[in-house]
């Protein structure tokens, strides 16, 4: 009886409070499906959290979007489906990782552009200074007459 | 009263941080030594004033006034004594009282420390660190006051957001400013640098220092906030990529770089512009970074345009430094002289490459935070990037970055031998190989790609040790010359090998945890267990507590291992009465560098209780790894010659054969 009674405290106060992400009762029973639901998780957004994937958000709407992967999961969609589904019901904002689309382009774009034209200018400033090395090496005649005088100077008589 | 005097504090700092931003520079255009000496005394004077009104804002909170508005929304009478302080810098107000007392501190100890610096470069510096303060005082001040009072002060506070709650935010904070702010004096010494029109290897020995204290304290600072994050929020991830952590990443990223810059421009006097670009661009990610988290724009642009108040004073302060600092570039970096060529394959050649590599990762970062808010103020469209963006994208530059990395400090200066290197390198290459060969033939062949993650990262760890051997001449030269020269090494190269290594180690611990962690997530009743690698967790029922100023629901769990006890764990809630919230304690249990986590969830009406129950193999490997950096930063830091400061022309010796 007093357990039941610290169960019932218990539960009331943990009314509001955090839950856990992925709940027991959600697993699906195909550990295959499973795995896949988990990974789908971390791909999908919490939209009503700041950057959280429905797997680690304890939100309602985080469960309801977990249930809703592993039903169409066993209904046979495939990821790629089920991710479809998802897009098609909440649009991009959804995924955690963006389409490449006209609108993502410099998202997916820039750091990669950034790098070619950075090594493509280090290669050019490169050969620039290789010539510029060997002007400065190449020593004209009275350079060399002096050098001479000093490091020999007793060939000169 | 004691609120009114931190208040009147602050003004009187402003003050005088306006006197140090203007009268100084006066002084060092009329080249009069007298009004260049202001800027030392001001400086400290400022800080002296700047503590007076932190303590003060300290003293209403221990105290608990709740007749000052900042404190009643943000303490309560009951919280433990070490939360009424850390309170101060729990809330945006006092952070930002925080970030100007850094800001400060910083400024006086260029002021007292800084005596070898040429009069004109130390008053110029301290005048740019008087206009970054002024602006942020006059921020405080007309947006974010945290001495303001209530008519009628309430009898108890709201307490602090209980997720603040614990030691990590005493430390995490104050780390992580005194990383964004130290970053202050190189964009001071830069635009000090820009105003004078004049740079040399002396600049970057003077600015080094500085940076690599900033560094290592952002180091330690991102690590304690992925380590709290990490048993806070009670699902074991140590880092999200949420836009508040790439806010300090950035930073970091950049400051790396400077580092790595800078020693090109003080050992060979070359990379001087790009050296001056990265010092104000690391400052001013710092800025960017502040600018996220303390105007509310991460939450959502529109949340940003009903208040924006403080968004748009940050923005200006944002367009103001950086602005201003690129422009000042863009118009004095032709003046700088370039100086010592180098060949692509040479140390310098090893330090671009880190360079390029270093910027493009942070570059990637920036773009995946500030994207979504660019494309939705633009067109309203909106997208989410998140952690399998930044996986994605992030990783692939880092992995170029780390192969290099023992190449790097094995090339010579001026003109290099990759072949050269690379046979040097060769037991390097066989430990890697060898650690990949025993990753696959322990884990199986399920993932690809982590166990050349851990080749990766032995082959770094023993590159740096390479690097040590090869200056000590180990094995080619008698045991005592070897003992002898190590003795003699300068710290900091003892320094970049440990901190080198330091990032392997955090390479292990992310593949690892990443990789082989394994979960459970079960509803447990009384007396039931699960088993989970090897561990048996036994539930033993729930248990209530009293803690100060919240109530402790707990699970009595007890671990086995091959039916010997390991350890009682006990994860728990507390919900805090005061604003009606509940956090997740979770367990920890710590087994070498390898941790168990536990999570408690519901408590169903059957008495059975929802545990979350983790595996994470070497996980605390990535923090450890973060400290070894810092430490390896710390050494390097007490090299003699840093110390010393100002490069003395060393007497040259007897004419050496050129290399």
């Amino acid at each position: 009886m007093r357990r039941l009674l610290i169960v019932a405290l218990v539960s009331s106060l943990l009314l509001p409070g955090a839950a856990l992400a992925v709940k027991p009762d959600e697993i699906l029973k195909d550990p295959a499906l499973e795995a896949r639901a988990r990974v789908l998780s971390q791909e999908l957004r919490c939209m009503v959290c700041q950057n959280q994937s429905i797997d680690d958000s304890d939100a309602p709407l985080a469960r309801d979007l977990r249930l809703l992967v592993r039903e169409r999961l066993e209904k046979g969609d495939s990821d790629k489906q089920v991710l479809d589904f998802l897009v098609a019901r909440y649009g991009n904002f959804v995924l955690l990782k963006p389409p490449v689309e006209p609108s993502t382009l410099l998202l997916w774009g820039l750091s990669p552009l950034v790098l070619i034209i950075g090594i493509g200018a280090l290669v050019v400033m490169a050969r620039r200074r290789r010539s510029l090395a060997l002007e400065s090496e190449g020593l004209s005649a009275e350079e060399r007459r002096r050098l001479d005088g000093l490091v020999h100077p007793d060939s000169q008589g | 009263m004691i609120p009114e005097i931190g208040h009147y504090a602050l003004v009187l700092a402003l003050g005088l941080a306006l006197i140090q931003a203007t009268v100084p520079l006066y002084g060092s255009i009329r080249r009069d030594a007298s009004l260049m000496q202001l800027a030392s005394s001001t400086a400290v004077m400022q800080f002296i004033f700047v503590a007076g009104s932190f303590a003060a804002l300290t003293a209403c909170y221990v105290t608990s006034d709740f007749s000052v508005a900042n404190v009643f929304e943000n303490s309560h009478s009951m919280m433990p004594l070490i939360y009424k302080f850390t309170s101060v810098w729990g809330n945006h107000e006092g952070s930002m009282l925080l970030w100007v007392l850094i800001l400060a501190l910083f400024g006086a100890s260029v002021a007292v420390f800084g005596n070898n610096l040429p009069v004109t470069l130390k008053a110029n510096v301290l005048a740019v660190q008087g206009w970054i303060a002024c602006s942020f005082y006059f921020f405080i001040l007309l947006t974010s006051n945290p001495f303001l009072r209530l008519a009628q002060p309430p009898l108890e506070g709201r307490d602090l957001n209980p997720i603040l709650q614990d030691p990590g935010l005493a430390i995490h904070p104050p780390l992580l400013y005194l990383g964004y702010v130290g970053f202050s004096i190189a964009f001071s010494f830069a635009i000090a640098a820009l105003i004078e029109g004049r740079i040399d290897a002396a600049w970057a020995r003077w600015v080094r220092p500085w940076t690599l204290a900033a560094w290592m304290f952002l180091t330690v600072g991102i690590a304690m906030g992925s380590y709290w994050a990490y048993y806070e929020l009670g699902w074991g991830g140590f880092w999200f990529w949420d836009p508040v952590e790439n806010a300090s990443l950035m930073p970091w990223l950049a400051g790396t770089a400077l580092l790595h810059s800078a020693v090109v421009m003080e050992k060979r006097n070359a990379l001087k512009v790009w050296t001056i670009l990265l010092a104000i661009l690391a400052f001013s990610l710092s800025l960017i970074g502040t600018f996220l988290v303390r105007s509310g724009v991460l939450t959502s642009v529109h949340s940003f345009a009903e208040d924006p108040r403080r968004g748009v004073f940050i923005l200006g302060i944002l367009v103001l430094f950086i602005g201003g600092g690129l422009s000042l570039f863009a118009w004095r970096a032709p003046l700088l002289r370039q100086g010592g060529l180098f060949a692509p394959v040479s140390r310098e050649g090893a330090l671009v490459f880190n360079n390029l590599f270093l910027t493009t990762a942070c570059l990637t970062v920036f773009v995946g935070t500030l994207y979504p808010l660019a494309l939705e103020a633009l067109n309203g469209e909106k997208i989410s990037v998140g952690a399998p963006f930044f996986n994605l994208t992030f990783a692939p530059l880092f992995i170029p970055l780390m192969i290099a990395m023992p190449f790097g400090g094995l090339l010579a200066w001026k003109r290099g031998n990759l072949l050269g290197v690379a046979q040097r390198l060769m037991v390097a290459f066989a430990a890697g190989i060898v650690a990949i060969a025993i990753t696959f033939a322990a884990a199986g062949v399920e993932h690809v790609l982590a166990p050349f993650g851990i080749g990766l990262a032995f082959f770094v760890i023993v590159g740096a040790l390479i690097d040590l051997a090869e200056r000590i001449a180990l094995f080619r030269a008698p045991l005592a010359t070897s003992w002898s020269r190590a003795l003699g090494l300068p710290r900091s190269a003892w320094g970049t090998a440990i901190a080198h290594a330091g990032v392997a180690l955090t390479l292990i611990g992310i593949t690892c945890a990443s990789t082989w962690g394994t979960e459970r997530i079960v509803a447990l009743k009384e007396g039931q267990t699960v088993t989970l690698s090897g561990y048996a967790l036994t539930f033993d029922g729930m248990v209530q507590r009293a803690g100060p100023n919240f109530r402790v629901l707990a699970g009595k769990f007890t671990l086995r291992q091959g039916g010997e006890v390991v350890g009682i764990m006990e994860p728990s809630k507390r919900t805090f009465g005061a604003r009606g919230m509940t956090t997740t304690e979770a367990a920890l249990l710590s087994q070498g560098a390898s941790q168990l986590y536990l999570s408690l969830g519901d408590v169903n009406g059957d008495g059975s209780a929802a545990i979350r129950f983790y595996y994470k193999p070497l996980v605390l490997l990535i923090w450890l790894g973060a400290v070894v950096m810092a430490f390896g930063g710390a050494l390097s830091l007490s090299d003699r010659r840093l110390r010393v400061g100002a490069p003395k022309p060393a007497a040259k010796p007897a004419l050496q054969p050129a290399e």
